[in-house]
């Protein structure tokens, strides 16, 4: 699934369309993750959520074929779309968790178009509600979840009191693939619909981008003879 | 998105990232900008996602092996067993049996899909969930509850024993013999090139109870381990390693007289009825070769440079390729709409799967052999895919009735009286 992209002739952003869109590696994780728990009868009911133009629903319907009870669509598309990033996300899952009473939220630790990182950590601080990031193992216990994070050092073990955020690591799980079966009883389940304004959520971002480009095209490199003209080579460029 | 600044890293909108970052050394199944011969378009939402779980599947599960089952003819029973567990043992078997209950376009799109990652494999699935079909259309309670469930987890495998020495495109001709002794058949005759056989569990034999002709002939089942039941040497062939093909032999082969499927005299029909749905699932996998092949011939067309420029600017491989690409969509509609035709119990059903595989397997062993010429010298070479593909579907242009019978098929219709 290796689209090349490309940088739209106006600079404004990456060309999007005509190219197949599916589910975020670390959020298919997160959704194996919460209808594990849901098998194993640790949590009663797991909400698929998606926020995006109408396409999104695909989505949400891959992730009810892999067990997720229902859906919600909430609905952003045109300049709002374009402009939505994590901060409005997590305002708008921060007001879904409330409405929704929810106990834990589950996410991918970042998406993969954009690599921000940020949605879960900011839903967590929205909620003021604890935050297990990275995770590569979860367990609950009672009313508190332990949580095994991926740092740069290793890995830390931290227990979090529920209502809880967690995102997932890649070493979290194996998705599973969605069975025939599912995948017809998924087009019975409810994926309801609603806007941000139904949230009470401003969309109004506080990030503009000026502008897009593709990487430099990596220049080639030069050779040197000995490490006296390597020295005069990085001081002539002024890296030394 | 980016903060003020230029964005400096390189987006991926969809990368195979997915599966604990599995590469994909046979990368056939990219979804990206060839739209024109994308496979989904047309299908309803529900047969997308079908689709893209069998697609996901055969990525995963299969291309990256199908070099080595290839080499060294690994029948790959747990990744079929695998399969299994998503509802591709039964795939148009009913639910209440153990199947999936589809209908025959839904399966056609997932073989197709499943067959970019390996159609030796997806082939043999394919005769299996015939057979699975066979018992559920035509046993009683029992037989289905006896074997249907077990074959659509694959707990059990199926074999489809028609073809004999003696006859192959005469199939009505058949000389192996089921002697009723009291309350049970005793057969004694051989079956040749048997997919499966010696391999699998369950053997539907086609044998004569009657008189000669079509209207002499049953259908039995016969479980591995039977007394009299024994195979031939495993045969070496040019494709579809990955599944074992010997001869089977019946010598005083006793099999209780509730093996039976139907009626006596109305095997021959069975065996055919299960072939029609079995000439589309062969056309579809040809299909997912092709697909396949167009796109590792694109790939390489935009990589490789000859004469300054890459491939891709001749106009010659410009235009091959658009050919191979309209009969690819072509071949595509032809299937599907056989398919339609089948699960709609069409008048012209029997005859539009005929024409279906005759033309699907012949366009599509096209589609990969010019493939594998855009590929120059590679091509030949076993480190790349497509030899194995044009090896693997060259049989389909043979087996399940030869593309010459489908000719008979349709000719007959066109020229009988009722025509």
């Amino acid at each position: 699934e290796n689209t090349k992209i490309r940088v739209k002739p106006d600079h404004s952003g990456v060309v999007t369309d005509g190219v197949k869109h599916s589910m975020n590696p670390f959020c298919e994780i997160a959704v194996e993750e919460a209808v594990k728990l849901k098998e194993k009868k640790l949590i009663k009911e797991v909400v698929a959520v998606s926020c995006g133009p109408t396409q999104v629903t695909e989505t949400i319907r891959t992730a009810l074929a892999m067990g997720c009870d229902r859906g919600i669509h909430v609905e952003v598309s045109g300049k709002d779309y374009e402009a939505m990033g994590p901060l409005q996300i997590s305002k708008i899952f921060a007001a879904l968790a409330k409405k929704e009473e929810a106990s834990l939220i589950i996410l991918g630790k970042q998406a993969i178009d954009d690599d921000c990182n940020q949605t879960g950590q900011m839903t967590a601080a929205l909620l003021d509600w604890p935050q297990g990031t990275f995770a590569s193992e979860v367990t609950i216990d009672g009313e508190k979840v332990k949580v095994v994070r991926e740092i740069d050092g290793g890995l830390e073990t931290i227990k979090i009191s529920m209502p809880a955020v967690l995102t997932a690591d890649l070493r979290l799980n194996t998705p599973r693939y969605a069975t025939l079966p599912n995948i017809m009883k998924a087009k019975k389940k409810k994926i309801a619909n609603m806007k941000p304004a139904d949230l009470g959520v401003d969309m109004v971002s506080r990030v503009e981008v000026l502008r897009v480009d593709e990487p430099p095209t990596r220049l080639a490199g030069v050779k040197v003879e000995t490490v006296d003209d390597l020295v005069a080579k990085l001081r002539a460029n002024g890296t030394i | 998105m980016a903060a003020v600044g230029t964005f400096s890293r390189v987006v991926r909108l969809s990368s195979c990232f997915g599966r604990r970052c599995r590469l994909i050394s046979n990368s056939a199944q990219r979804r990206g900008i060839a739209s024109c011969i994308d496979p989904a378009h047309g299908l309803s939402d529900e047969q997308k996602e079908f689709q893209k779980m069998a697609f996901d599947f055969a990525a995963n599960e299969m291309s990256p092996h199908m070099a080595e089952w290839d080499e060294k003819e690994i029948f790959p029973v747990e990744t079929m067993r695998k399969a299994a567990q998503l509802g591709f043992g039964g795939i148009y078997v009913q639910p209440e049996v153990g199947g999936s209950g589809l209908s025959r376009l839904d399966t056609s799109v997932i073989f197709e899909a499943l067959s970019t990652g390996c159609v030796s494999t997806t082939a043999y699935l394919s005769i299996h969930n015939m057979c699975n079909w066979m018992i559920d259309t035509f046993g009683n309670t029992e037989q289905r509850e006896k074997y249907c469930p077990e074959l659509c987890m694959m707990d059990k495998f199926a074999s489809y024993c028609l073809t004999e020495p003696g006859s192959g495109s005469d199939a009505a001709s058949l000389l192996t013999t089921a002697k009723l002794e009291g309350d049970h058949y005793v057969l004694n005759g051989s079956k040749a090139f048997i997919s499966g056989g010696g391999d699998t569990d369950v053997y539907i034999v086609m044998c004569r109870t009657g008189g000669k002709g079509p209207k002499g002939i049953s259908c039995v089942v016969v479980e591995k381990d039977t007394p009299g039941l024994s195979f031939g040497k495993k045969e070496k062939k040019m494709g579809w390693n990955s599944q074992p093909t010997r001869a089977v032999i019946l010598e005083d082969c006793r099999v209780p007289v509730t093996s039976r499927l139907g009626q006596e005299g109305q095997g021959f029909n069975i065996a055919m009825r299960g072939l029609n749905g079995g000439r589309i699932n062969i056309a579809s996998c040809s299909l997912g070769a092709a697909h396949a092949c167009v796109q590792l011939a694109r790939d390489h067309l935009l990589v490789r440079k000859q004469f300054g420029e890459t491939l891709s600017s001749n106009q010659f491989l410009q235009f091959k390729l658009a050919e191979m690409a309209t009969k690819l969509v072509a071949s595509r509609l032809l299937v599907r709409e056989a398919a339609l035709a089948l699960q709609e119990g069409r008048s012209d059903a029997v005859s539009l799967c005929s024409m279906a595989k005759l033309f699907v397997t012949d366009e599509c062993f096209n589609i990969c052999n010019q493939a594998l010429q855009m590929h120059g010298g590679y091509g030949y070479l076993k480190d790349y895919a497509v030899q194995q593909f044009v090896r693997d579907i060259r049989v389909h242009q043979i087996l399940e009735g030869t593309n010459e019978v489908m000719r008979m098929i349709i000719a007959r219709s066109l020229l009988s009286e009722s025509g």
